[in-house]
C-alpha cells in the first residue's frame, strides 16, 4: 500500500536507507523485514547490515505507477536475492527493461523515491542498479 | 597536519553532448567545444540529486578508509544545489551511511568551493582532537538556464573525503591556504531557479585572480616550486581556464591531464576540483606530491599541498575509480536531458 506520510517513512529509515535486516541468532537465517519467529523456532534476532549485492530472481516493468512516481515514467521492479540470503523487492534503475534477466547481478544505491508534491518532503531509499 | 584516510568519487551515468545542446541553441558545436575545452557533460538520473550523489561518494570513501563508522564525529556537505532550502543534506547523508547520532553536521555553500572548504574545517577538528574522523563532501547537480552559455558545462557529480590523523592518512595535508575577496562574478538569488553571471568578468578578476593568488600563496608558504608536485589540479569551470592557469605556472601536461576530468563530464561545481583530486589519488604512488586549488565564485580559492603515503596502494582497489564512472555512460537527447533536469515534466 502506498502511504504518503513523512512520519511513516521516517520510521522505516533504518531498513530503507541502509538495507539493514535481521539474522536469526539460532540458525543464522537472514531476513530483510523483522520476523516474530524464525521457522527454526527461535525468537532471537541480531541486527545486521547487508552488503547490498544480489541477483535478480524475477522482474517486471511498471508502465503506469502511483502518481508520486510519475516523474520517473515507466520503471523496473525486481525481486532480488541478496548475497547474504534475504529476499527484497526493489526498483532497478539506470537500465533498460531489455537489459535485465533472471540472474542479473545488481547492487544497492541510494536514490530519491518520490517527492510529496511541490512543498512536501523528499523521500529517499534503496534502489538497485545492474552491477557495472 | 591531518590527512585523507579515504576518498570516493561519483558521477551519474547520463551524458548530453555539446553537439546536442548546440543544435538547440543554433550554435556551432565545434567552436563551442574548442572554446570551452569540453565535449559532453554529466546529467543526473531522474532520481538523483546532491544528497544521493554525496551518499554514493561517501560510501566509496568509507570502503577505502576501512574504519568504524561510529568514530566519525563530523560531516559536511558543500553544494550550491542542496535539494532543500531548509533541511540539511548532511544529516540525510549521515543517516544513509549509518554513522549513528554522535556527530556534528552542517551544509556549506560557497559556489564551487563549498566542498574543499570543509576539508579545511575537518582538518582543524581532527588536529585539535575534537573529532577522530570527519567527512567532507562536495557534490552538485548544477542548473543552467536553457539557452545560456552555462548549459554546455553545468554538470552533476561529487567526491567525498574522510579526514583523519596524519598517521592513518593515505595522503597527508602538508599545508592549506585560502585567497578570498568579495567579487560579483556569479550568483543565484534566493528562490531563483538559475544562476546569473557577469559574462567575461568571470575570468580575469574572478577565477584567475583567486586561483593564481591561492596557488602562489601556497607555494610561498610551503617554500615549494610547481615542479615539486607530481600532479596539479585546478578547479575546472571548463577545459580552458585550468589550462590557462597551468600555462602561467608552467605546469606540464603530465602534471595536469590526470586530474583534468572536465573534458568528458563538464563542470561538477562543488565536485569539480575534488573529482580531479580523486582521479589523481586513483593513480598516485607513495611519495607523490599533489597540489590542488579550488575556486568558488563570490570569490575564493582553497589551495592544498598533499603528500601521498604508502597507505594509498591498498586503498585504491577498494572502490571504483573516477575513470570507472567517467567511462560508464548513456547519452540523452536534449528533450530527455530537460526531463532529467526537471525543466520539463
Ligand atoms: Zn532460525
Amino acid at each position: 500500500m502506498f502511504r504518503d506520510s513523512s512520519i511513516i517513512r521516517w520510521r522505516a529509515y533504518k531498513d530503507r536507507y541502509m538495507l539493514e535486516g535481521y539474522e536469526c541468532s539460532s540458525c543464522g537465517k537472514k531476513y530483510f523485514e523483522s520476523k516474530g519467529m524464525c521457522p527454526c523456532g527461535s525468537i532471537e534476532f541480531n541486527e545486521i547490515e547487508f552488503s547490498g549485492v544480489g541477483k535478480i530472481v524475477s522482474f517486471t516493468q511498471i508502465h503506469s505507477g502511483p502518481e508520486a512516481f510519475s516523474e520517473q515514467g515507466k520503471y523496473c521492479v525486481a525481486i532480488i536475492d541478496l548475497a547474504e540470503g534475504a529476499r527484497i523487492t526493489a526498483q532497478i534503475v539506470d537500465c533498460k527493461f531489455e537489459d535485465l534477466a533472471i540472474g542479473t547481478n545488481v547492487e544497492a544505491v541510494f536514490r530519491k523515491f518520490y517527492k510529496s508534491g511541490e512543498k512536501g518532503a523528499i523521500h529517499y531509499g534503496t534502489k538497485f542498479v545492474p552491477k557495472f | 597536519m591531518a590527512g585523507i584516510i579515504g576518498y570516493g568519487a561519483y558521477i551519474p551515468k547520463y551524458r548530453v553532448s555539446a553537439e546536442e545542446i548546440a543544435a538547440v541553441q543554433e550554435a556551432n558545436a565545434n567552436a563551442i567545444k574548442r572554446g570551452l575545452g569540453l565535449t559532453e557533460k554529466s546529467v543526473p538520473g531522474k532520481d538523483e540529486d546532491t544528497i544521493t550523489i554525496a551518499t554514493h561518494a561517501a560510501r566509496d570513501a568509507l570502503a577505502r578508509a576501512g574504519i568504524n563508522k561510529k568514530d566519525i564525529g563530523a560531516i559536511y556537505v558543500g553544494s550550491e544545489s542542496h535539494p532543500y532550502a531548509v533541511k540539511p543534506s548532511s544529516a540525510i547523508v549521515a543517516e544513509a551511511i549509518g554513522i549513528g547520532n554522535d556527530y556534528t553536521a552542517v551544509d556549506t555553500e560557497f559556489a564551487c568551493k563549498a566542498g574543499s572548504a570543509t576539508i579545511q574545517i575537518n582538518a582543524g577538528l581532527v588536529d585539535s582532537k575534537m573529532v577522530k574522523y570527519g567527512v567532507s563532501i562536495g557534490a552538485d547537480t548544477s542548473q543552467a538556464e536553457p539557452g545560456n552559455a552555462l548549459e554546455y558545462s553545468a554538470a552533476a557529480g561529487g567526491a567525498a573525503f574522510i579526514i583523519g590523523s596524519n598517521k592513518e592518512s593515505l595522503a597527508i595535508i602538508d599545508k592549506t591556504v585560502s585567497f578570498t575577496s568579495d567579487t560579483p562574478d556569479f550568483w543565484r538569488r534566493s528562490m531563483q531557479a538559475y544562476p546569473s553571471h557577469a559574462g567575461r568578468f568571470t575570468g580575469e578578476p574572478a577565477y584567475f585572480k583567486h586561483v593564481i593568488g591561492a596557488t602562489k600563496l601556497l607555494l610561498e608558504k610551503t617554500k615549494t616550486k610547481i615542479e615539486d608536485y607530481t600532479y596539479v589540479v585546478f578547479h575546472m569551470p571548463n577545459g580552458k581556464f585550468p589550462r590557462a592557469v597551468a600555462k602561467i605556472f608552467k605546469v606540464t601536461e603530465e602534471q595536469l591531464v590526470p586530474g583534468l576530468v572536465v573534458e568528458k563530464i563538464g563542470n561538477t561545481y562543488s565536485g569539480s576540483s575534488l573529482l580531479g583530486l580523486a582521479a589523481v589519488l586513483d593513480i598516485a604512488k607513495p611519495g607523490d606530491k599533489i597540489l590542488m586549488t579550488s575556486y568558488g565564485s563570490g570569490s575564493g580559492s582553497d589551495s592544498f599541498a598533499l603528500t601521498v603515503t604508502e597507505k594509498i596502494t591498498e586503498a585504491q582497489g577498494k572502490a571504483r575509480t573516477t575513470q570507472d564512472y567517467i567511462d560508464r555512460k548513456e547519452y540523452l537527447s536534449y528533450a530527455k536531458y530537460l526531463k532529467h533536469m526537471e525543466t520539463i515534466h
